[in-house]
């Protein structure tokens, strides 16, 4: 990576660089050293706490492969709800009549300002009180009524941005050529908004992913995180073992989404039909824009 | 109709919340700016550093993360942050969590502020001679920082409303409040409205006095 914050390095800033590079691997082995020797002093790398994970198959059946089900369950079952609920509440803020508009405006900034957690807890409280479900579906609802209501309200944001980026050029076509209200929406603006908006979903999958292991911490809901606890009762306090086996399980499975969301975001934004705006997730999960640029001036030389 | 709230300390619940999410948000951006720094830095292993953390970071769960703090670091290798009292070792490392995860989010924001930048500025400030840290320090970040005000909000609200996770460990913040009062009271959606408006009154404000400051400061190229 070329860079213009600093020039092509000659024989001191060279020299200079290789001593900076020694002390950071310096500094980075001390801070090693240390994890390593705490853990060891622990017991925590004998191989007796992590032989479970690598020689039979049970902790991987009995702990972690249900609580991973319950994970995909979760965060599935919430996308699927909150894509509709977004796109109608998107669709709602744009409205040309007043008394739905703002209704809606304000539906979806007020759950986008309350932390998931306390919609979780809500819900749960509310569907033990109110209805007669069973305890283990009942977890499951207020879990993913939790994240419907908070990604409803984030992707009702990302459809108004999608359809935002498009040309007013097409809703006039549209109108001249005769098309309701409805009708544009539905065949003209629509469709291309999906394209540009792409990438924002997926990227937002990853925080509905995220959140689902508030619903372990906190309600007890039996998903991946919430496995870590009785597993390393199990299989004799294997504490930091089993932290970074889920660890590293979320990391695979959110980094797959996070790299197909810039993939698609890099093909959607060189392809030809579409309006050339893709729409991403910026870093805290709020919404930037990625217009394509005007002319070619990508020089090579980005930052 | 709010007789029950006597016996419960609101306010102080509340303000738990409120000193998280200060000590975390001044702690993140100190890391997450040197992050940034590491990421544009001419030293390949820093800048290896830099990226492999904030994506190992933002895949994991901020769940895991404090999880791990309390189950791991403190009950499992006795590192208690210099507290002795269990309240006090929580809080402390709810702040170290959120520290650790806010960062990443801190350090892409002002890597894409470091990139409005324009081209030109660097060059000059180049051909003046300045070395790499001084063309960061004195030329760099300080328009970065101006152009980023809006997304670092963004980071600063999300870092509110993440410190209810907290209360997965016992920090005896907002959420932790609330989770104790509906199990105990039967004013279900009283307590949840009150909670409910008490973070939209955090968050809001920021999000606009951030906004206007944003519109204040940025650099109008």
């Amino acid at each position: 990576m070329s860079s213009v914050l600093y020039d092509a390095q000659g024989p001191r800033a060279k020299r200079r660089n290789i001593l900076y590079t020694v002390l950071f691997v310096l500094a980075a082995a001390a801070v090693l050293w240390w994890v390593y020797d705490g853990l060891a002093e622990k017991h925590q790398l004998d191989w007796i706490k992590w032989k479970p994970f690598f020689t039979s198959p049970q902790p991987w059946e009995t702990f972690i492969w249900p609580g991973f089900q319950n994970t995909i369950k979760a965060a599935f079952f919430a996308l699927i709800i909150a894509l509709p609920l977004g796109a109608l509440f998107g669709i709602g803020r744009l409205s040309d009549h007043r008394w739905v508009r703002v209704p809606g405006g304000v539906v979806v900034e007020f759950f986008r300002a309350i932390p998931v957690l306390l919609l979780m807890v809500i819900a749960n409280q509310a569907y033990s009180e109110y209805t007669e479900l069973e305890p283990d579906t009942r977890l499951l609802y207020a879990v993913v009524t939790g994240l419907v209501l908070y990604n409803a309200s984030v992707l009702a944001e990302i459809v108004r941005a999608g359809i935002q980026t498009l040309p007013r050029g097409q809703t006039d076509a549209a109108k001249a050529i005769g098309m309701r209200k409805g009708q544009t929406m539905v065949f003209v603006l629509l469709p291309q908004a999906v394209t540009a908006m792409l990438p924002a979903i997926v990227s937002q999958l990853v925080v509905i992913v995220k959140d689902t292991a508030l619903g372990g911490a906190v309600l007890s809901f039996p998903e991946l995180l919430a496995a870590v606890r009785p597993m390393s009762a199990n299989y004799g306090s294997n504490t930091i073992a089993c932290f970074t086996i889920v660890a590293v399980i979320y990391l695979a499975l959110n980094y797959t989404l996070t790299s197909f969301a810039s993939w698609l975001e890099r093909r959607l934004r060189r392809g030809k039909k579409s309006t050339g705006a893709v729409l991403g997730t910026g870093p805290g999960g709020d919404l930037e824009t990625i217009d394509a640029p005007a002319l070619n001036t990508d020089d090579g030389r980005a930052v | 109709m709010f007789d029950f709230l006597d016996g419960y300390d609101l306010l102080g619940a509340f303000w738990v919340t409120v000193k998280l999410t200060v000590y975390s948000a001044l702690g993140s951006l100190i890391w997450g700016t040197l992050l940034a720094g590491m990421k544009v830095s001419p030293v390949p292993l820093m800048r290896g550093f830099a990226t492999g953390y904030v994506n190992v970071i933002r895949n994991i769960p901020l769940t895991v993360i404090i999880m791990f703090a309390s189950l791991g670091l403190y009950s499992t290798l006795n590192i208690a942050l210099g507290g002795t009292d269990i309240k006090g070792i929580n809080f402390r490392l709810a702040v170290l969590s959120f520290i650790v995860y806010t960062a990443a989010f801190v350090c892409e924001a002002l890597r894409s502020g470091i990139n409005t930048v324009p081209v030109g500025q660097a060059e000059a400030a180049r051909a003046l001679g300045l070395s790499f840290t001084q063309v960061l320090r004195l030329i760099i970040l300080p328009q970065a920082f101006r152009s980023v005000v809006n997304p670092l909000s963004n980071v600063l609200i999300a870092l509110t409303k993440n410190t209810t996770v907290a209360s997965a460990i016992g920090v005896a913040e907002a959420s932790y409040l609330m989770k104790g009062m509906i199990e105990n009271e039967a004013q279900l959606l009283l307590i949840s409205g009150i909670f409910a408006l008490g973070f939209v009154i955090l968050t809001l404000p920021t999000g606009l006095i951030l906004g206007w400051v944003a519109k204040k400061v940025a650099v109008k190229r």
